[in-house]
Order: structure tokens, then sequence, then C-alpha cells
């Protein structure tokens, strides 16, 4: 008997409360799994059962979509599920030390249930908390600044029983960490500021909102820069089939490994994110609003709600907002559920749908064919915030910052080996190098920027500049001074690729694990110069054959650490000839563990070059 | 049928709507493919079908046809490619051709032959999967599955019966059955059913009729796959 058993009724009854709260729609499936799963701690068969009538769609339907996020279970999984962020600079902070001492604390094996059902701890990909890692997420809720002792703590509480709103507040405190704010970390706005300044252009306002955005040359900060403008432009000309309206969707499933603005934008600024989305709405003449919100980011779910429920009740959402009638314009909260693929936005609308996060074939595009089959803005967050800027302040102020090619401001997010990890707001065009020098890196040896779909930088390309002309970024800066290994730094990224790719497409499904094999096999001192070329191969498999952008960018990391820092990949090819990757003594660890020995003579002894094996 | 485009050098005509492989196909001209089949709306997953549209690669599945788009397909380049991906499917499952009761009648492995693959070239992954044999009289042997989701589009579309979906995410992705127990002999399924006869490859087998037609005398063993028309 599991910690988990839930009795059928009370399951059918947590499952009807939810789905009526959903008012018993599909498309509202992955918050109703989500809320779900809250109550129950997995999604169980009875639960299925259940959902299976109160929805009216088949079981395999639900157990798809189920099966495809990371943070739904439908297995039990304990009730404390822990999962450490294994970014590469959580990892940097001994993030593996502390998750074998919490598994040793448990007396669990990483990946599985404990014996009574009680814990279960695991890895995640990146849980946006790289300037205060290592970090953690217990059942969906995020835990900063992990070390020896708070491991130890955590242990503690679990074995003791002790419910989640008991454990220390101050373990879920998350900082913003601004470092450098520039025009939205320091603005002055107060909420419905914007809005009024567009409502007064009167009734030419939506025209010339669009004007003003496509004037103030704003793209957006997802790391495509799209011109804003032109976006906006053709959802308003989109033309709508009987019943339809217009959507405007806020991309906050921030899920590129060591990007964190959205977090803090949506924790301090999120009036200024969701002006933005309204103003999009008065623009192209939308009724419904969507803040797509990472799961990993499931603490800022209540505050959120709270600062929609306000602005409603000052007139800054809902029907007549401001008293202008016939603007109407609502946003609902969705919540990922642990799939980085649906920061794509087409995946996000298949998510938004209830489904299953498989990016859509294009064209359509969402501009035209978006939620729904309805014309559809799909923008990040920091786009948003941005434009509500313009719209309060004009657009020749904002295209007077930057450059020529990229107008105003990029929040950067910087993590790694520097002093002062956190925000740093600047002007489009600072140099790297400007960068290292205001959060205190130094023998700084490279920079992923833009996260590991982005660019990997050396030394001698410092004095790039941040910037759709030349290194253009969703914000991820992560620093790697000279002791780290750029060949580990790709091959974590390799496997953040692997475990996130959607599986639709046999290229990205199947070339994604062989390259985690090949570089896994040069790790362990298999590789010979035949691996290497297989490596560069499949990369550019992947780039040509791939159906979406994480296909087409998963060979960035290696491709780039490759072209740059070789020597990091040279000696890793320790065999001359071609080895084969099947080691017999690690083929034998299972054995070793089911007989508890570990001893000289439970082992083989191990070939040492290509001749011998 | 007045517009045309340009496909390796020949002129294919193109009713309006119409996919690249649509019309190279009703033009006679074979694009290997998996995942496409003219009687569903078509999924764009196995990436066989890719072509290069004005030097980009897209599906040619998915990818209307438009006037005066020049198309290549039939390269050393792209099938070099696409020999690559069927590489990929076999090492992904478990294909063993000289036992398979599909042999001959196989796409994949038609596919394959056609394409000049001489070997799985990757290392294999030698999934764990189990079959299904609880229906009284079809066997479903997972092993095959090439995730292609023609049985869910033919059970959903045709069938209206949803028997079939994919679960699961990436290198684990899998199909499924419409049943709480997980067994096809629990889902409302007939061997009658569209689902049961669009499988590419092995996975649908009817019981007690093994090898019916010998070895070397089935579809693919009489003529390759890009001489024979696509089935309506």
């Amino acid at each position: 008997m599991t910690a988990n058993d839930m009795s059928p009724d009370v399951v059918a009854g947590v499952v009807d409360r939810v789905v009526a709260r959903w008012r018993g729609d599909p498309t509202c499936m992955v918050q109703i799994l989500r809320e779900v799963q809250e109550a129950c701690d997995w999604i169980s068969p009875e639960a299925i059962d259940r959902l299976q009538t109160a929805l009216g769609v088949p079981r395999t339907k639900i157990e798809g979509v189920a099966g495809f996020y990371s943070f739904f279970y439908l297995r039990p999984r304990g009730q404390y599920r822990i999962l450490f962020s294994d970014n590469v600079s959580d990892r940097m902070l001994g993030s593996q030390a502390l998750l074998e001492r919490l598994c040793h604390n448990l007396w669990i094996e990483p990946g599985k249930v404990s014996e009574d059902g009680l814990v279960s701890v695991d890895r995640t990909s990146c849980t946006g908390m790289c300037d205060q890692g290592p970090g953690l997420l217990v059942n969906n809720l995020a835990i900063t600044r992990l070390d020896a002792g708070r491991i130890d703590e955590i242990a503690e509480r679990v074995r003791n029983r002790v419910p989640l709103a008991e454990w220390p507040a101050e373990w879920f405190r998350v900082e913003d960490n601004i470092r450098q704010p520039g025009i939205l970390l320091g603005h002055d706005m107060q909420p419905g500021d914007a809005l009024r300044a567009a409502l007064a252009l009167g009734d030419d306002g939506p025209a010339a909102l669009i004007e003003a955005i496509k004037k103030a040359n704003l793209r957006g900060r997802g790391g495509a820069g799209f011109t804003t403008g032109l976006k906006w432009l053709a959802c308003r000309n989109a033309p709508l089939k009987p019943g339809q309206g217009r959507v405007i969707v806020c991309n906050a499933d921030e899920g590129e490994p060591g990007t964190f603005k959205d977090r803090v934008l949506l924790t301090s600024y999120a009036d200024l994110v969701f002006e933005g989305m309204t103003l999009a709405a008065y623009a192209v003449g939308a009724r419904r609003g969507f803040l797509y919100l990472r799961g990993e980011y499931r603490y800022l779910l209540e505050p959120l709600t709270a600062v929609l429920e306000r602005r409603r009740r000052d007139k800054l959402l809902g029907a007549g907002i401001l008293g202008l009638p016939g603007f109407n314009f609502d946003i609902e909260i969705h919540l990922g559920a642990g799939a980085y693929v649906c920061g794509e936005e087409s995946a996000l609308i298949e998510s938004l749908e209830g489904k299953r996060g498989t990016p859509r074939n294009r064209p359509p595009f969402p501009v035209t064919n978006g939620y729904l089959d309805q014309p559809t803005v799909v923008n990040n967050v920091e786009t948003f915030a941005s434009a509500a800027l313009i719209a309060l302040k004009g657009a020749d102020w904002y295209a007077a910052i930057g450059t020529r090619q990229s107008a105003g401001s990029k929040i950067l997010s910087v993590a790694g080996d520097c002093a002062r990890p956190g925000l740093y707001e600047y002007p489009f065009g600072v140099s790297v190098r400007q960068v290292l020098a205001d959060c205190g890196a130094t023998n700084t040896q490279a920079v992923q920027i833009s996260g590991p779909s982005g660019v990997c930088v050396g030394p001698e390309e410092f004095d790039r500049v941040i910037g759709f002309e030349d290194i253009p970024t969703a914000g991820a800066f992560t620093i790697f001074d000279d002791s780290r290994d750029m060949f580990e730094v790709a091959r974590n990224y390799v496997h953040f690729f692997q475990h996130e790719s959607c599986g639709f497409c046999t290229p990205c499904r199947v070339g994604t694990s062989l390259l985690k094999n090949l570089m896994d096999k040069l790790h362990n001192g298999c590789g010979s110069p035949y691996d290497f070329a297989e490596i560069e191969k499949l990369n550019l498999l992947l780039q040509s054959m791939s159906h979406c952008g994480l296909g087409h960018t998963a060979c960035n990391p290696v491709l780039d650490t490759i072209k740059k820092f070789r020597p990091a990949y040279e000696k890793r090819l320790v065999q001359k000839d071609f080895t084969p990757a099947f080691d017999l003594d690690r083929a034998l660890a299972a054995a070793r563990q089911m007989t508890g020995r570990d001893d000289a003579a439970a082992h083989l002894v191990k070939a040492t070059s290509g001749e011998d094996a | 049928m007045s517009q045309t485009f340009t496909l390796d050098g020949q002129s294919i005509p193109f009713a309006d709507g119409q996919t690249i492989l649509q019309a190279a196909t009703a033009a006679g001209v074979f694009i290997p493919h998996l995942c496409y089949h003219p009687e569903f709306k078509p999924h764009g997953s196995c990436k066989l079908c890719t072509v290069k549209v004005n030097g980009r690669h897209t599906a040619s599945c998915t990818m209307r046809a438009t006037p005066g788009m020049t198309v290549e397909s039939n390269t050393e380049d792209i099938n070099a490619e696409r020999r690559s991906l069927v590489q990929m499917l076999f090492v992904e499952g478990n294909h063993f051709c000289p036992a398979c009761e599909q042999s001959g009648n196989c796409k994949l492995q038609a596919t394959a032959y056609q394409l000049g693959m001489m070997s799985p070239h990757f290392d294999h992954f030698f999934p764990s999967r189990a079959l299904d044999a609880s229906h009284p009289e079809v066997l479903l042997d997972f092993n095959r599955c090439i995730l292609c989701s023609l049985c869910v589009r033919a059970s959903r579309d045709v069938d209206g019966k949803n028997v079939f979906a994919l679960s699961g995410r990436g290198i684990k992705t899998r199909l499924i059955v419409n049943a709480g127990s997980g067994r096809l002999a629990d889902t409302n399924f007939s061997p009658a059913d569209k689902a049961a006869g669009v499988c590419p490859v092995g996975v649908f087998l009817k019981k007690r009729r093994g090898f019916a037609v010998p070895i070397g005398e089935r579809r693919y063993d009489k003529a390759p796959i890009d001489s024979i028309a696509e089935e309506i």
C-alpha cells in the first residue's frame, strides 16, 4: 500500500470539483490534470476513469496529454516529489553532490520512489533560479540556495512527514537580484497610465498604437526578434470566421536554461506586463488573453491572480475598460507542466488547447490560425512590458534607446562564474566585455548567450555586442571561467535537448538520443575520431531535417564548442580507432548493485586502449 | 491545372491546395514517405519526404505547391539525409526483417532498399517493448512501431473510435490503446477497422494468418516501392 492511495470516491470528488472549476472544458485539460494531481499526488487510473466521463473525452486523449508533460505522473511518485534543477549552473554550484546527499539521507535511489511510497528524488530541467541556486522543486514549489545543511533539514522534514505549509518560508524565498535597472526595471508607470495614454488618442487609437509600436522598432524578446508591430497588424487584419475572436497570449514559458528575467518581471512588474497585453488587445481588437506560465513558477500563480483581480476592480480589465464601451478584455492564467518545447509558440497554443505540446506545421502561422484556429498574437513577457512603455512614453523616446537595428533595452539573466549574478538591463549594443566587468566575472573562458539554443562566445569575441545585428538573445548569459570543461558544458546541454525533444519528428526524437549517446561515449573514454565525425554529421542532420526550432538549435552548443573549444573534445578522443560504446564492466553495474558488492574482484580489469579492447 | 512548379528539373502541374507530395504523386514522381497516406490529413512527422524548396528543407507532405517554386528531391544529398532517417527508425525500434511477418510488405523495409541502405549504421537502442496478444484476432507488436500515427488518425477520423493514441514524450513516445488495462482486447477495436490496415510496418498482425503469402512473392519483393502507384 502506497502513501498515495485515496479512495475512489474521494478521487471522484476531486475530479468533479476541478472539472467544474474549469467549466467542463476539455481544452483546459492541462490545467485540470495539474489541479487533480495537486490534490491527489498523481493521476491515477481512477482519476482518468472519472475524467473520461466528466469531460466526455476518450481515455487515450487524457493519457496522451498526461504522458507528454514531465510534471504529470501516471504512476505514484510519493507525497513529496523532489526535483533538482539540472542546469549547468546548478551543477557548477554543486547540485550533484547535494542530490546524492539527499538520496543517501532518505535511503533512496535517484529517479525511484521510496519503498514506503513517501518520497521520490529526481532531476528536472533548469528551474530558472540560476542566480540563487542550486535549486529544487518540491511538489512543484521552488526552493533556492541549497546547501548541505538545508538538504539535511529537508530530509528530516520529509521523514517526519511535516506538511509543506509548515516548512520554513525562508527556503521558498525567491530574490529578484536586480543588479542594474534600466527603462523597464526602473520604470515609474502607475497601473493604467499607458492604457489612458493610448485611449487618449481617440477613435484612431488602435491604429495609432500599432503605428507607434512599429515606429519604435520593437522586436520580439523571446529570441526570434520578429517585428512586434507587424505581428499585431497581421492579427488585426486577419479575417474572422463566425463565432471567432482575436486572442492575446503572453509566453511566460521561460524554459531556456539560464534564463530567469520573466520570473522577475512577473514577480515585481506584473502590472507592466498585463498592461502591455491589454494594450495589444486594444490594438488588435482581442477579448481574450492568456498568460502561459511555466510550471516551475507555480508559486507565482496566487500573486498573479491577485494582480489580475485588482486590475479588474480598477477597471483595467473586464468589460468596458477605463469606461470605454466595447473595450472588453480579460486574462486567464494557464500553467505549463514541465515541457521546454511549449516555449515554441505553436506548441504553446497546442498546450493552451489542452493537448500534447507538439509544434504545428507552419504555415499557417498563429497570427491567422492560432488558439482554437483564431487569429492570435503570441509575445514574450518582456515584449509586452516594453510595449507598455512605448504607449506611455512614445515611439521616438523608445527608438532613440539602443542601436539603429535594435531599439530599446534588453534584460540579461546573468549567472555562472561571476561575483554578482542577477538581472542586468542594458540598452541594446552593450558588449559582452562590459557585462562581464559589471557582474564581476574574472578569468572568463566562455559565455553561453541565449542558453543552449543560442551561441557560445570565447574571449576573442568579447567585444561583440548584444543586439539583433550581432548576438540576438532571449536573455540568458551564463558565464564559464577557465576552470570549466566546455565539453561537459555541451554534454549537459545535449542531455537537456534529448530530455526535452517532443518526439514528434524522427530526426529530433532519435537524433538527440544518438547525440547524447555519442557525447556520453566520449565522456566514458571510448571516443575516437570516428565518433567526432559522427557527432558533426548528426548535428548537421538535426539542423536541416527537424520539424521545429528545438531540433534546429539542439546542435548549437556542440557545433559552437567544437568550433571554439576543439581541444576540449580532442582530449576526449582517447581511442585511435573505433571502439564500441559498450563496456562490459559498466554493464555489470546492475549485478554489482543487486549483490551489494563493489570490491575490486567485482570489477573486470578495464581495457586502456583501443588495441586491447 | 495550368499552374506548375519544377521538381528536379521536371515541370509538375498542380491544383490549388495540393501539396508538393500530392502533385508529384499524381504526376507519377515518387518521393519517399512513411507517415503520409493519401486518405489522411498529412502529419509531417517522419520527415522522409523532406525536399528542398528554393534551397530550404521542408516536408513535402505538408508544404503546399505554389506556382514557379523550385523543388529538389531526388538528389544525392537529400537521399543521404533520408537514408540516415530510415537508419534512425531501424535502430530506434526492434526491426528484424528476416523473421518478420511483414517482410516484403513493409514500407520501412522497402524504403530502406529504395534508398540503398546497406546497414543500420547507428548503435541499436534495443528498447524493451511488450507485445499485446490480448485480442483474439489481432496481435500488436510495438517493437516495430515507428510512431507515424496513421492508426491513430484512422481510428479517430475514419472509425470514430479513438482506439489508439501516442503518449509519452521524446524517445519515450509510445503507442497506447483506449483501455484502463492497456489491452487491445478491452477496447472496441475490430479487425475490420480502418486502423487495422494502415500500418506501414508490422505492428498489426492478424492471428493464424502468418506467412500466407511466402516471402519472396510479396508486394515489394516483386517491384520496388518507387515503381508502385500509391494505393487509394
